[in-house]
């Protein structure tokens, strides 16, 4: 299976490889799938208190060409966006934008739950409810 | 100058010498005849020349030229090897011992036949991928028939200890069949010492050509029999019926001839090969080899890198060097491989495995650029992994509720 030019891409120029500071109340993070799995995601963004800008994100991906691709995509689109606008990043935007094949569509929603993950920690930490979601396109 | 991409996934294919290909070219448009034609010459240079790679195949394995039934490959052998016994041996029992590491062309043969009433067990390995020999002579009972066990595995390399398999088939009275597609031409193997009774092996994996290979089928201390899969002519003793591939049982034959003149020589070279990769690669924090590195074939090397996945991995190199991964995120499934699994490694090391295997033509100059390529990309992933980078923080990731998908 080859990949497509933009998963190479952003395999072999990662964006936003990092970490932020987990424990300050204006960083949100969010840690899904499991080694057992062959993925595991971890996105983190830092949110501008005062306008609820998300200022930085960064990603760490244990995990195959794609699921590297679609974190590193993911903290691409995140930064300069409102909550608001994150919490509508759907994964099938990812898939469309990287080119991913059907077998690793899972790569795509790991990164969206990743984002809704870093949300709800952000919001958490800062006395707001959870948001609830629906099930993302699998 | 190094000539990319490299190959390094010999236990999947071999390219095929340039001998073989030399020794077959006479045999597609000059001499075509069927090797079953009896009446005329065509027919005759056709069966010579059968005769002749029939020698050279026997030569190798030390049996009789008699005991070699041509077959499309190892998964046919396979078939035939296990399911001809059952069948012809059903009066006797119906309990066929095998183990969790085998080919797919065993377990899934072994599993249908199961359907058909078969009783099987199917042996847990050792963590160093061999079998219990305690455990095989536990299984036995008076119903079993057959013991399937390969001689060598296809993802670590580890040789099982075939002789003394044997030893307790025959001890019980049943039959020993082993998948040799991984040792024959790479390792000496040799039936009568073995004790081997069915053997299926393939010329693709050892310089031949692909969709030729063989059964060897013992005659003599017992006379073994199969009954036929496929029904037609009746050829190679009634055992398999269907025209002979002539020009790839010659390449066949060849790939053999070579294969016993130069192993010693081959071995060599490429066990070093292997060892300095290994020896390279282990160098690497939490890098870890699979399968017991005593009994392995010379040119296989399976190594886990820890936090890193293994297609990621290959992504960073897989342009220059081919390899096999441990981890199945191709496929559907998301099982990582079931052979690291038995080994009893957590799926996080089965997905962080990668399979080199070396070959005749592979050189030292492929081999420094692999470990330099491999290395690199272990240490930019590490960089890129939270799972290293937990490590490295001294987090118990094993203690870490993950959420399954």
């Amino acid at each position: 299976m080859a990949y497509s030019d933009k998963v190479i891409d952003h395999y072999s120029n990662p964006k936003n490889v990092g970490t932020l500071d987990k424990a300050s109340k204006s960083v949100g993070t969010g840690l899904v799938g499991a080694p057992e799995c062959g993925d595991v995601m971890r996105l983190q963004i830092q949110v501008d208190e005062a306008t609820g800008i998300i200022t930085d994100a960064k990603f760490k991906t244990f995990g195959c060409g794609s699921a590297i691709a679609s974190s590193s995509l993911a903290t691409e689109w995140l930064k300069g966006k409102t909550i608001d606008q994150a919490v509508a990043i759907d994964n099938m935007d990812l898939v469309e934008e990287l080119n991913l094949p059907p077998v690793k569509i899972h790569c795509s929603v790991l990164a969206e739950d990743a984002i809704k993950a870093a949300i709800n920690d952000f919001r958490t930490k800062n006395g707001l409810a959870e948001l609830v979601f629906e099930q993302s396109h699998v | 100058m190094l000539k990319l991409p490299i190959y390094l996934d010999h236990n999947a294919t071999t390219p095929m010498d340039p001998r073989v290909l030399e020794a077959m070219i006479p045999y597609f448009v000059e001499n075509f005849g069927n090797a079953a034609s009896r009446n005329h010459s065509f027919g005759w240079h056709a069966e010579e020349a059968v005769d002749y790679a029939r020698e050279q195949i026997a030569q190798l394995i030390g049996a009789d030229t008699k005991e070699i039934i041509f077959t499309s490959g190892a998964t046919e052998g396979d078939n035939l090897g296990i399911k001809g016994v059952y069948e012809m041996y059903a009066s006797k029992g119906n309990h066929i011992i095998t183990c969790t590491t085998e080919h797919k062309a065993v377990l899934d043969t072994c599993k249908h036949l199961e359907k058909l009433g078969a009783e099987v067990t199917y042996l847990e390995v050792q963590p160093d991928g061999l079998i219990n020999l305690k455990e095989l002579e536990a299984a036995m009972k008076p119903t079993t028939i057959l013991v399937a066990i390969m001689y060598a595995n296809n993802e670590i390399g580890v040789i099982q200890p075939v002789k003394e398999i044997s030893a307790i088939a025959k001890k019980h009275g049943a039959l020993f069949f082993t998948d040799a597609v991984q040792a024959v031409g790479k390792i000496p193997v040799d039936v009568n010492a073995d004790g081997i009774d069915l053997m299926a092996f393939t010329a693709h994996k050892m310089y031949g050509p692909k969709g030729v290979g063989a059964l060897y089928v013992r005659r003599k201390n017992p006379r073994v029999k199969v009954t036929a899969q496929l029904d037609g002519g009746g050829h190679e003793r009634g055992m398999r019926s269907g025209t002979l591939n002539v020009p790839g049982i010659v390449g066949f034959g060849k790939a053999c001839e070579l294969a016993r003149l130069e192993m010693a020589s081959d071995t060599e070279r490429i066990s070093k090969l292997r060892d300095k990769l290994e020896t390279a690669l282990t160098q690497l924090e939490e890098s870890y080899v699979n399968g017991n590195p005593a009994y392995r074939l010379p040119h296989v090397s399976n190594i886990s890198f820890k936090y890193v996945e293994g297609e990621g991995l290959m992504m960073g190199f897989n342009k220059d060097i081919a390899l096999s991964s441990g981890s199945a995120c191709t496929s559907a499934s998301l099982e990582p491989s079931y052979v690291l699994k038995a080994l009893g490694l957590g799926d996080d090391l089965a997905h962080s495995s990668l399979r080199f295997g070396l070959g005749r033509y592979t050189t030292e100059e492929q081999i420094d650029f692999t470990i330099k390529a491999v290395s690199e990309t272990v240490l930019k992933l590490r960089e890129m992994s939270p799972l290293w980078e937990m490590f490295k923080d001294g987090i118990d990731i094993d203690a870490i509720q993950w959420a399954h998908h």
